[in-house]
């Protein structure tokens, strides 16, 4: 599946549009920017309800090209800013972190599991 | 319009750094002028008048708050005829204070919360100490911003001349970081994978030094007083060099300990502070010094080798 899915396939409300669309390798779920640094690797996109400009920061040193900000959280100008000058498309949701990872898990779980 | 256009919780770090590291002590008019409650309202009237003030604090004798008189209340006090009444009777008895050690943004806050001209300010034991109007508060954030400014224009020109700073061979990135400056926090790594990735290093390679130095920053802009970050390359290696200017790490057993963290609640709350960053910095280097101590600076040298057979990031050794 490809960036614009995030939208198109699960209706993800586009917080930040200009990016790349690109094939995404997997996704990655956390709250902690460290562990997200340790461990998401490659990822595709990164599943959190870290709305702040370091969330960008992080994805963008990891190589992440899309981020699906949970709980309905409001994206701050700055962060939105950051990530539209690294290219890495930002999405909004109402749904949990646990309930986005379900939805992506079909989609993404293999070549996330792959990738462990 | 707030009274002080200024929230707590949002705007640049800069100056939410400001506004909680300045008390309101620094900030305050004292010895305040005071009125006591036994005496006229005239006197009052020429107190504010001789002092080119539009309020003061009402104390008994032994110096506590006792109420606030406003020009309003003289003006009251002229109306009805009863200037040469006592304080006693115009004063407004229930009074919003505050303490002289609460942070600046205490005032901001409450300024523009109650929309009062004034407040008492109140010591540890209750004693009145000082007065704070929203002009002092002006005033005193003007002088610290202008301050705040002058420096990171000195460190701006300063980072400047270091760039591109070359030495047989060999390259030195060098970047200041500022204490609680999550506003840029992120931008040294950013800067030293982008010269990385010019270099057309290997990507492995690159993301390695990357999640060292994010790491290595962000302690600096968490923990200590300010620090600089740099990157050397070398032909053979990388080294990622962070060091800052206290206050020291006490236990460096714990530091490195996964999971184990000083960082404070709201630190945490913006995902840092999981007790991962040193250990993450060990994990991608293939040699890790540091050296520190309470009351002197930390220095951490994480060094990635640019040879064949080098460990990989995702290894997890």
């Amino acid at each position: 599946m490809r960036t614009q899915d995030l939208e198109k396939k699960f209706g993800f409300k586009p917080i930040q549009g200009e990016f790349v669309d690109v094939e995404l390798a997997g996704a990655y779920t956390s709250d902690l920017l460290s562990d997200v640094m340790a461990n998401a690797k490659s990822a595709g996109v990164l599943v959190t309800i870290q709305a702040h400009k370091n969330t960008v920061a992080v994805a963008s040193l990891v190589g992440i090209s899309a981020i699906v900000i949970c709980n309905g959280r409001e994206c701050p100008e700055d962060m939105v800013e950051a990530a539209k000058g690294e290219g890495i498309a930002v999405f909004g949701t109402a749904l949990s972190q646990f309930e986005v990872s379900g939805r992506l898990w079909p989609e993404l779980g293999a070549s996330a599991r792959e990738k462990a | 319009m707030p009274v002080v256009p200024l929230s707590p919780d949002a705007g640049p770090q800069v100056v939410l750094e400001l506004i909680y590291r300045l008390k309101i002590r620094d900030v305050m008019t004292a010895p305040p002028v005071t009125a006591l409650a036994s005496e006229p309202m005239r006197a009052v009237q020429y107190r504010l008048r001789d002092n080119g003030i539009t309020g003061l604090p009402v104390v008994d004798t032994a110096g506590r708050l006792a109420g606030i008189v406003s020009m309003d209340d003289v003006i009251n006090a002229l109306d009805t005829g009863r200037i040469e009444s006592s304080v006693e009777e115009f004063m407004t008895r229930q009074v919003i204070v505050l303490e002289d050690d609460m942070p600046l943004a205490f005032a901001v806050t409450y300024f523009n919360r109650y929309k009062f001209g004034r407040f008492p300010i109140l010591d540890r034991e209750g004693l009145l100490v000082g007065i704070v109007t929203a002009s002092d508060i002006v005033n005193s954030l003007l002088v610290a911003m202008n301050e705040e400014v002058e420096r990171l224009e000195a460190r701006l020109s300063d980072r400047m001349a270091e760039e591109g700073n070359k030495v047989e061979g060999q390259t030195r990135l060098s970047f200041p970081v500022v204490h609680f400056d999550f506003e840029n926090a992120g931008k040294a790594s950013a800067e030293i994978k982008k010269a990385l990735k010019a270099r057309g290093m290997d990507q492995q390679i690159v993301r390695r030094a990357a999640v060292a130095s994010y790491e290595l920053e962000l302690n600096i802009v968490i923990h200590s007083l300010g620090g600089t970050i740099s990157c050397l390359i070398a032909k053979d290696r990388l080294e990622i060099l962070a060091e800052d200017e206290g206050p020291g790490i006490p236990d460096l057993e714990d530091a490195l300990r996964e999971g184990f963290s000083t960082a404070n609640p709201w630190v945490r709350s913006l995902g840092f502070g999981a007790g991962m960053g040193l250990p993450n910095v060990k994990r991608v280097a293939d040699e890790f010094f540091i050296d520190s101590g309470p009351g002197r600076g930390t220095k951490v040298r994480a060094l990635i080798a640019l040879k064949q057979g080098a460990k990989n990031a995702d290894s997890g050794s």
